[in-house]
């Protein structure tokens, strides 16, 4: 066997062992058990132990199986998509802003149009957060100035200016007739005409409407979609102001 | 619920607890007068909901909105808005609320504020239509008392609570029943991500939110009565727990008591801190809500476990103390007892550190110690849990042995898949497995744990409570360039956490109105004279 090959350890090189646990829609019984097994067969596991079986209420049963797996990895033929910047811990993305900046990263959030949806935004930026991380504004490095919703683009500009924003964020929950889309293309307009160039604050659009690969259609330097967590965009918040900084250096 | 009072095992020094009670009472005072001389856009629409006026326009704004908008554009809401609103109802402007509201979204109908005679008789209206409701609240909660009798309490303590949170009643419900059977004493339905910041309550049974099932007062009726089905099925009866937070908390808690909700998350300065709710909206409207809930027998669970999840659980352990206390204050102030007191607290601190079950033990004996009569909600950890489930099983397993041995009145199951997917079947019942078998296991040890005097336990609560009473100090000697009440000046520098919120900022402040001397409310009117002692009637 090359060495890109290998099989799941239990604890023999080679056993193949795995262990696994679900739930079938169905009375605990005799017949039940053997459901199991036919599940984990079919799941590559040969031969399949059924080491627990426990009745959940009248309808569904619990089991916990171990199996050696028929199935080989290739090492070699394991392909990943690297992010192209890494995830950060809080505590690291505001050691780099430190490093990086010296001060605050600054960053201004908005609903823009008519859309009244502030739930988007929120979850980024209030400190409660989202699917268990903090929000923006719970990073000691970051100043979270957070609009709100309805907010005009030239008062969404003013503002950035005057807080001398590092990044805008801009959320556009519900929208009618791509109006997600005349939005933001009219707010990337107004801040390049408003900054010189090469100085206008981090552009980032945030909407389940959004396709993630437009951000150059639409004048902006990052889209995020559904489920994306604060963690997240502190990162490539924290990427970004990186690769700025090399630029200028 | 049945008396979880442990001996006092600590040994702190009253002098010092009464020192943190009084500094709590100290910082409270001022902000109470600023509830009591100022109203709400949602205070409003809450008497309007407790006179009867329900439903909604077909693009879903309910009437209460509508009519609360009319009335403050046309003559304001500083004097109460059923004032104006009787007046209309007794000149003849429309037969009834709902049909006033409809006219008022239309522009058909004005309001004026009645002087002299006519505002008595409008006043006099108002507070029989206002009463009506408060009615409907007393009446559920002596239903609730005879239920309770009828099908008894759970058998011990601490209540098992359990959360559903599928988006859609309809899920909901067999799901909620199925947690009652497997062995919850309260279900919780968690609300819709965003739902707190709302400024309406949306009607009808719904089927669609996100990471959590909007509460409308239709979904907590057919949640109450699933609930009472299964508590006659079990023969124990079963509570249901939901939200009076964010921007709707008066309505909700209004919704809550009329429809015999049985607990209520409602924290004192949650929204503040992790919502951005404007502090004078969430002071005024929390204050009527835990009225309401006083009157409605409803218990509160407050929200500390919030300052353990963004702060470290060690460093910030005193600021759950000073929360506590703060929760207590406002809460006595507003009527509820001791056994309507669910002050939060959570296991929270890093595994990885030495002692840390010594430093939990001795952080929830010392909650336990400082409130021996609420029955304290005891939350599992959720920061420390990492997705190795195996290593969350036993962190769950050490939640429950501290929340056994410490006596706490109401446990909410951790999962061992917190931070993961929402729960399996699976996880669910082995929680609950694992609830079970520490309570059966280990609950005696309330008798025999007594932790040594001058020991590690007994020296770690003394200096948490004693951080505790320098954070209260601090917070009762603050002041801003405003004048704001010491509270409200901590709370906009900073003090809890790292959220600075001042008073003249944050979500919600457009709906606050300070109140003119003509005001009337008769919900408020009667709220204040106290809980009718008839509420507990048998």
């Amino acid at each position: 066997m090359s060495g890109s090959i290998i099989r799941p350890y239990g604890d023999t090189t080679g056993d193949g062992m795995v262990q696994l646990s679900f739930t079938l829609p169905i009375p605990h019984d005799k017949k039940a058990e053997g459901a199991a097994l036919q599940l984990a067969r079919k799941m590559g596991l040969d031969p399949a132990l059924l080491v627990h079986a426990k009745a959940m209420g009248p309808d569904f049963t619990f089991f916990v199986v171990y199996g050696s797996s028929t199935h080989l990895v290739n090492l070699d033929e394991v392909r990943v998509v690297e992010r192209e910047y890494p995830l950060l811990s809080a505590k690291d993305a505001n050691l780099a802003i430190r490093r990086t900046l010296r001060r605050k990263l600054v960053v201004v959030g908005a609903c823009i149009g008519t859309d009244a949806h502030t739930v988007g935004i929120d979850a980024i930026l209030n400190i409660k957060g989202f699917a268990g991380e903090k929000g923006l504004e719970y990073y000691r490095e970051i100043k979270v100035v957070n609009l709100g919703a309805q907010v005009l683009v030239p008062e969404l500009v003013a503002r950035a200016r005057a807080e001398k924003a590092d990044a805008v964020l801009v959320s556009q929950v519900v929208t009618q007739k791509d109006a997600h889309i005349h939005n933001t293309t009219q707010m990337s307009a107004a801040f390049r005409e408003a900054y010189p160039a090469g100085h206008v604050p981090i552009l980032i659009v945030g909407g389940p409407r959004f396709e993630e690969d437009s951000a150059a259609q639409l004048g902006v330097d990052r889209i995020f979609g559904r489920g994306t967590t604060p963690g997240e965009v502190a990162s490539y918040l924290v990427h970004e102001i990186t690769v700025r900084k090399g630029r200028k250096a | 619920m049945s008396p979880t009072r442990p001996a006092p095992v600590l040994d702190l020094d009253p002098a010092v607890v009464r020192r943190a009670r009084s500094l709590a009472r100290k910082a409270a005072a001022p902000v109470v007068t600023i509830a009591q001389s100022h109203t709400t856009v949602s205070v409003e629409r809450a008497t309007l909901r407790l006179a009867g006026l329900a439903g909604a326009d077909h693009e879903r704004i309910p009437w209460v909105n509508h009519l609360v908008t009319a009335v403050r554009d046309e003559v304001g809401l500083e004097h109460g808005v059923t004032t104006p609103v009787y007046d209309a109802l007794l000149r003849g402007e429309a037969p009834d609320l709902t049909t006033l509201a409809q006219m008022a979204a239309s522009g058909n109908v004005s309001f004026r504020l009645p002087a002299g005679r006519e505002a008595a008789a409008a006043r006099r209206a108002a507070a029989k239509g206002v009463g009506a409701g408060l009615g409907r609240i007393d009446a559920a909660r002596r239903t609730r008392e005879r239920l309770v009798r009828r099908h008894g309490d759970p058998a011990s303590t601490p209540w098992i609570y359990l959360i559903v949170a599928t988006g859609d009643i309809y899920e909901d419900i067999p799901q909620a029943q199925a947690a009652a059977r497997e062995g919850a004493d309260v279900i919780a339905v968690i609300r819709s991500t965003g739902q707190s910041l709302l400024d309406y309550i949306p009607e009808g049974a719904t089927r669609e939110g996100f990471a959590g099932t909007y509460a409308t007062q239709e979904n907590f009726r057919l949640m109450r009565a699933a609930l009472d089905d299964v508590s006659k099925e079990l023969g124990r009866y079963v509570r249901l727990t939901n939200y009076a937070s964010g921007l709707c908390m008066p309505e909700i808690a209004a919704l809550a008591g009329m429809e015999r909700l049985d607990m209520m998350l409602n924290d004192s300065m949650y929204g503040i801190l992790f919502r951005d709710i404007n502090p004078i909206r969430t002071f005024v409207d929390q204050r009527f809500s835990r009225q309401i809930h006083a009157r409605a027998g409803i218990i509160i669970n407050t929200g500390e476990d919030n300052y353990l999840t963004t702060a470290d659980a060690v460093e910030a352990a005193h600021t759950v103390t000073v929360s506590q206390l703060l929760n207590e204050r406002f809460a006595k102030e507003a009527g509820l007892e001791d056994w309507q007191l669910g002050l939060g607290h959570a296991f929270e601190i890093n595994p990885e550190i030495p002692d840390s079950f010594r430093l939990e033990l001795a952080h929830a004996l010392l909650a336990r110690q400082l409130f021996p009569d609420a029955p304290l909600k005891w939350m599992p950890p959720t920061k420390h849990m990492t997705g190795d489930i195996f290593r969350g099983y036993l962190l769950d397993g050490f939640f429950n042995l501290a929340g056994a041995m410490t006596g706490q009145g109401i446990l909410l199951v951790g999962m061992m898949t917190e931070a993961v997917v929402t729960p399996f079947l699976s996880d669910r019942d082995l929680a609950l497995q694992n609830v079970r078998y520490v309570m059966n296991a280990a609950s005696g040890l309330t008798e025999d744990f007594h932790p040594p005097r001058d020991g590690f336990i007994q020296n770690r609560a003394r200096q948490v409570l004693s951080e505790a009473v320098e954070l209260l100090e601090r917070i009762v000697a603050d002041t801003d360039s405003a004048g704001d009440a010491p509270l409200l000046a901590a709370i906009a520098d900073g003090t809890f956490g790292l959220m600075k919120r001042p008073a003249d900022r944050g979500k919600g402040l457009d709906g606050v109105v300070r109140r003119a001397d003509g005001y009337d409310n008769p919900a408020i009117t009667a709220l204040d004279a106290g809980v009718p002692a008839k509420a507990a009637r048998r």
